[in-house]
């Protein structure tokens, strides 16, 4: 696979801890500029062993890992670390420092003159939008969410364009943390900086990443996008840590209408008679029917109702016509669709291709299977639960020819 | 009305006597912060590499506990073989009773520094050099100051002890009031100052110790 522009790569990393604990291994992988990449997996699956081999915070036991197409072993650790910002879980702000004197530690390491110390500060304070005079005062007199976008803005005063975040935001109230995690997806986007985070909230990883690396027991289980992931998960363990709602929104997501369409929908031509249409009910045992002309064309639908109020005066199906017909086209994605058929409470809407010829319908029935099929149909499954899927499939190919209206 | 009297007495000494009293005040004095002094040059590095090494910890500080446990005229004794009499000797002896003071609370100020900053800074770049002295030393250093204090309060009481072995200070005056008739007068001219010099260093080195305390994330 042709990569662009590498900023880290790891080759065949791995990672023992004293007492031979294996923690990562068979690390392979590459990080472009301008990535936003997610590290998720369980507790213990080496996420943080993972990041932090980036920045020589440890040391591979095997393999190499590069940055900037350098090999980052023979690089200068605190030279390589002033250029990497770093944001750990705790913040770990200095406490007996000023948010001044935190925000611009690097540059001062990196011996900044102090106006340019200073005009950082009063940049980046902006940019997380807290008020300049914050800058005098110390991280206690601060707000936990204040004190990570302090954290945040700290990883970047050196303008680093790496940065790497160790779960930054898992300690923060829900409306904090959706702050911050636009402010570095801002960072990634606007400012073109690399992101590599860390996390165990799928949620945030949808969100965040153009990346996303699943871990689980020291091994990478898949490396792709959100919606490969998604869409493609490589076993039941990301299925897993997916989740299903997820799963099934992302089904939805990429499943059509003609995929889930009952086919051959009980139809009738305008020219034929009402007794036609009657016995055609009866012997499928539906309510409505739809009305196509000889080529199949949607013309609209006839029901129970109005054929029984207009038995004496009408002769045709013509003669009682309804027009007025909500219908979708097969292509249309089924996530567009289960949203409208839901609203307009119909329990089923025809299908039609492009060319507005009928095809099949799609019914509630059919929405509510697709769900059963997302959470228990798996097909390794065991024979009980197949069958149970089984019966559920005829059952509702039974509901869908009782239509009411 | 004895009593009275005694107090006349020790004002009238004083009086009589200001410099003498006033110079061995100033001797006090700098024996006990020559010896705590040199006991923080040696001991504080002491604590910091048993703060790095945890190992060593446990050995070093029960080797300081042994001593502070001699009691302190066996104590001035023992260096007195050594040293011989004289000004060295007290301040030896201060010396090595300050040391368990300020290398536990140097190793356990070092040791409580919140290992997350730790790695944040060097995380950030920071060499190990510039984290002890920009942000470990800053956080332990109320910590040091107390255990300081702890020993200069100790250290102006066994230099009391150190007319014995000829150093002066203010415990030459208690001396000098112990073999007087009728002395108790010239011996509160030495143990009034002695005790107020105790009180007042408490007294400032608490400040100090309030001031270095560091702010709470
Ligand atoms: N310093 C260490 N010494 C020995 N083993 C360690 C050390 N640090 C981590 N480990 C082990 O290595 C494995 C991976 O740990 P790591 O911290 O990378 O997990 P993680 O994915 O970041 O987990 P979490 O989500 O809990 O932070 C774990 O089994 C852990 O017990
Ligand atoms: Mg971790």
């Amino acid at each position: 696979m042709p990569k662009e522009n590498p900023i880290v790569v790891f080759k065949d990393v791995k990672k023992v801890y004293r007492g031979g604990n294996i923690a990562v291994e068979h690390i392979n992988l590459t990080i472009n500029k301008g990535d936003f990449v997610c590290f998720i997996g369980r507790s213990g699956s080496g996420k943080t062993t993972a990041m932090r081999m980036i920045n020589r915070m440890l040391e591979p036991s095997g393999g190499t890992i590069l940055y900037n197409g350098e090999d980052i072993h023979k690089t200068d650790a605190v030279k390589l670390r002033r250029r990497i910002g770093y944001v750990i879980q705790n913040i770990g702000l200095m406490p007996h420092m000023t948010i001044y004197e935190n925000i611009t530690l690097v540059p001062k390491l990196l011996k900044w003159p102090e106006e340019k110390r200073r005009k950082k500060a009063k940049e980046l304070i902006k940019l997380v939008e807290l008020p300049e005079d914050f800058l005098d005062r110390y991280p206690s007199e601060l707000s936990g969410g204040q004190q990570q976008r302090v954290g945040v803005i700290r990883a970047l005063a050196a303008d680093q364009d790496l940065i790497l975040m160790d779960e930054p935001f898992g300690a923060l109230d829900p409306i904090t943390r959706e702050s911050l995690q636009e402010l570095v997806k801002h960072l990634q986007e606007k400012l073109g900086k690399t992101v590599v985070f860390v996390t165990h909230d799928m949620d945030e990883a949808l969100k965040l990443a153009t990346q996303i690396v699943v871990m689980d027991s020291g091994h990478i289980i898949q490396n792709a996008s959100p919606s490969e992931i998604l869409q493609h998960p490589a076993n039941d363990f990301v299925e897993d840590l997916i989740g299903e709602d997820r799963l099934m929104q992302a089904r939805a997501d990429v499943t059509t209408v003609s995929q889930i369409m009952l086919k051959n929908p009980v139809s009738i031509t305008p020219g034929r008679s009402l007794s036609e249409a009657v016995r055609l009910m009866r012997q499928r045992r539906v309510d409505t029917l739809l009305v196509t002309d000889d080529d199949d064309y949607l013309k609209g639908y006839i029901d129970i109702e109005t054929l029984n109020t207009s038995y004496r005066h009408a002769t045709s199906v013509s003669d009682i016509l309804n027009t007025k017909i909500f219908y979708v086209v097969d292509d249309t994605l089924l996530r567009d669709t289960v949203d409208r058929i839901l609203k307009r409470g119909l329990k089923y809407v025809p299908v039609v291709d492009k060319n507005g010829k009928l095809r099949g319908i799609v019914t509630r029935a059919a929405i509510v299977d697709m769900v059963y099929d997302t959470i228990w149909g798996d097909s390794d499954d065991g024979g009980e639960s197949g069958s149970e899927k089984n019966e559920n499939t005829s059952r509702s190919g039974a509901a869908s020819n009782a239509r009411e209206v | 009305m004895a009593n009275l009297n005694t107090w006349e007495q020790f004002w009238y000494y004083l009086v009589n006597n200001g410099s003498y009293v006033l110079s061995q005040f100033v001797r006090h004095f700098l024996i006990s912060i020559y010896g705590v002094l040199l006991a923080a040059i040696i001991g504080i590095p002491i604590g910091i590499i048993i703060a790095r090494k945890r190992q060593l910890s446990a050995f070093v500080i029960s080797v300081a506990n042994v001593i502070q446990t001699v009691p302190s005229l066996a104590m001035l004794s023992i260096v007195m073989l050594g040293l011989g009499l004289g000004v060295n000797t007290v301040i030896f002896t201060v010396f090595l009773y300050s040391l368990l003071p300020i290398i536990k609370n140097t190793y356990t100020g070092m040791a409580s520094v919140d290992k997350t900053i730790l790695d944040s800074g060097k995380g950030m770049g920071m060499t190990s050099f510039q984290i002890l002295y920009m942000v470990e030393l800053p956080l332990a250093m109320s910590v040091i100051m107390a255990g300081i204090r702890n020993a200069l309060v100790v250290a102006i009481g066994i230099t009391a002890i150190g007319a014995f072995v000829g150093a002066g200070g203010l415990g030459d005056i208690i001396v000098r009031g112990t073999n007087a008739t009728n002395g108790g007068a010239i011996i509160l001219a030495g143990a009034l100052p002695t005790a107020m010099m105790a009180i007042i260093s408490d007294l400032v080195l608490g400040f100090f110790q309030r001031r270095l305390e560091p702010k709470k994330v």
